[in-house]
């Protein structure tokens, strides 16, 4: 059934769009990957679907890559995918130790905006949302981007203050947003309560139009079906046990498959970003905590837009199949146990209740948690270190997913040319001893 | 949710009763003029963050309003004792290689 879907979004989307990157075509007939299109849609259809060519291949892993990518989320792929099509480095492996996007891929709320306070941040995340705009047609892959737009909500005179400072700050960036009143918010989201009469009433909002949500796991496959068809080697189930350096120069990488050398290795490992350097006798100033999200049983479509709140603390959407989309914010106490405390969803819904008095009543489905690697100043570290050929990527905290193509496109700049993108530069391990933090607690605070 | 013993109160309570105080045992530099940029860096920002066994703080907020320390493996949770300020840990090894 979704997956019937999901093909019809593939032939409306290529009927629209149709095959607009040349470039890309000939690359994939280069390596003979089939492009999804509504002809291929037609004749696989006459095939009971049974002949739909693999999303990618299952290679055994090479001795040596010149790239070795270490963690094979959505940053990772993205990282893998714009080495190859940007920089023409195509001879890379993409170790993942499960499966793709079973990590914080797939466990987040997939909310996507760039309302971000700091230049630095604000940039690197519109970034990322101009390439989410193109990602679909880039990737050949239907990602559901869907530009809903995403209201943060204020409760009060200071975070008014703030959301009016940061709306304004935004603009100047050109980025779009704009403070909403409780009467546009009521006619943006009608089920929202915007009583004067509740415990945190609702006193106005930041509205980001172009923000929204994609979907999560289609992300990864699509990263990683566009990265194969250009000769990157995806290899799930391939665990990193240490990291070989000699003389301060990278040599490669211990799997549970055996020795891979590489000239460079690329970090991307979220959660255990600390447990990876630690292989490399590296410290990061991130700590892991675990972070929860949960969705409902399928509604018929009550909410078209992504609401945040900051004070009550949550944050939901509707999917596409209808779920309630809920999460908050992370768990007290560091830890990797991929599960999240009970008395977290608790506050949770109360804060959704509050919002939504509609949804009192609403059964949840099910509920996960993922590790995030949090930063003191809640922005991440994208790197050079001081072991030659080793780079991070690591520390986006409770809001990565947001930031998954703009993050591989500097991070694969990065890496190809061994220096900091202009975008990345602000976003060194340096920053921590020089004391340049960038301070996104008030955009981030929430989790996303 | 975690039953946290308070070595003060001398009683298991709900977690709900207490904050996260971070890592235990950090040691202020006595004379933070001398210290380099990095070492500063390292004393302000850099915190053990292992897979495994992790000596932290814990704040019964709701109770003693005391701080106190614990030892706690962070993939499962459990604690494995919780012991007064300065006390040194009776578990005090931490897994070569778990140390992040």
């Amino acid at each position: 059934m979704n997956y019937s879907l999901f093909a019809c979004a593939s032939l409306l989307l290529e009927l629209v769009y149709g095959c607009t990157n040349d470039a890309f075509c000939a690359l994939t007939d280069h390596l003979k990957m089939k492009r999804y299109s509504g002809f291929s849609l037609l004749k696989n259809a006459l095939n009971y679907n049974e002949n739909w060519q693999k999303v990618w291949r299952s290679p055994v892993p090479k001795e040596h890559y010149d790239v070795v990518v270490v963690g094979g989320g959505g940053h990772g792929l993205a990282t893998a995918y714009y080495l190859a099509k940007e920089h023409g480095v195509t001879d890379i492996a993409v170790l993942e130790k499960g499966y793709l996007g079973g990590g914080n891929t797939g466990r987040n709320t997939t909310i996507i905006r760039s309302n971000y306070l700091w230049d630095e941040a604000a940039h690197l995340y519109e970034l990322a949302l101009k390439l989410w705009e193109g990602l679909s047609q880039d990737l050949n892959y239907n990602v559901m981007f869907s530009q809903r737009g995403v209201l943060n909500l204020g409760h009060n005179l200071q975070d008014m203050r703030d959301i009016e400072r940061r709306v304004n700050a935004n603009r100047l960036n050109g980025i779009d947003g704009e403070v909403v009143t409780p009467q546009q918010i009521k006619a943006i989201a009608p089920l929202i309560n915007i009583s004067p009469n509740c415990r945190y009433p609702i006193l106005g909002a930041s509205w980001q139009p172009r923000g929204g949500v994609a979907r999560h796991d289609a992300v990864a496959w699509g990263y990683a079906r566009a990265a194969d068809a250009m000769g990157v080697d995806i290899l799930q189930q391939t665990e990193v046990t240490d990291i070989s350096i000699k003389n301060g120069v990278v040599v490669g990488v211990e799997t549970n498959k055996g020795f891979i050398r590489a000239q460079k290795i690329a970090c991307v490992p979220a959660g255990n970003s600390g447990v990876v350097a630690g292989m490399a006798g590296l410290r990061l100033p991130v700590e892991s905590r675990p972070l929860q999200a949960l969705v409902s049983e399928p509604l018929k479509p009550c909410l078209d837009t992504v609401v945040m709140s900051n004070a009550v603390h949550g944050y939901v959407s509707q999917s596409d199949k209808g779920d309630l989309v809920i999460g908050a914010g992370v768990d007290g106490y560091n830890g990797y146990g991929q599960r999240g405390s009970f008395h977290i969803i608790e506050h949770t819904l109360q804060a959704i209740c509050e919002l939504f008095p509609a949804f009192s009543r609403v059964r949840m489905n099910r509920q996960w948690g993922g590790i995030v690697d949090t930063c003191p100043d809640a922005c991440p570290i994208i790197s050079k270190t001081s072991v030659e050929g080793l780079y991070f990527n690591c520390g986006w905290g409770t809001g990565g997913f947001k930031a998954t193509p703009g993050s591989g496109y500097v991070f694969a700049d990065t890496v190809a040319n061994d220096r900091a993108h202009p975008l990345a530069q602000p976003f060194s391990l340096n920053r921590f001893s020089t004391g340049a933090l960038i301070d996104e607690h008030g955009a981030a605070g929430v989790a996303h | 949710m975690l039953l946290v013993y308070c070595p003060y109160c001398e009683e298991a309570r709900e977690e709900e009763e207490f904050t996260y105080g971070g890592e235990a045992h950090i040691k202020r530099p006595l004379s933070p003029h001398t210290l380099t940029d990095e070492e500063w860096g390292d004393y302000l920002y850099f915190r053990k963050n292992p897979r495994g066994l992790h000596h932290e703080m814990w704040f019964h907020n709701a109770g003693c309003r005391r701080y106190f320390c614990a030892t706690r493996d962070t993939v499962t949770y459990k604690i494995l004792e919780t012991y007064k300020i300065g006390g040194p840990p009776k578990s005090p090894s931490i897994p070569a290689g778990a140390d992040g």
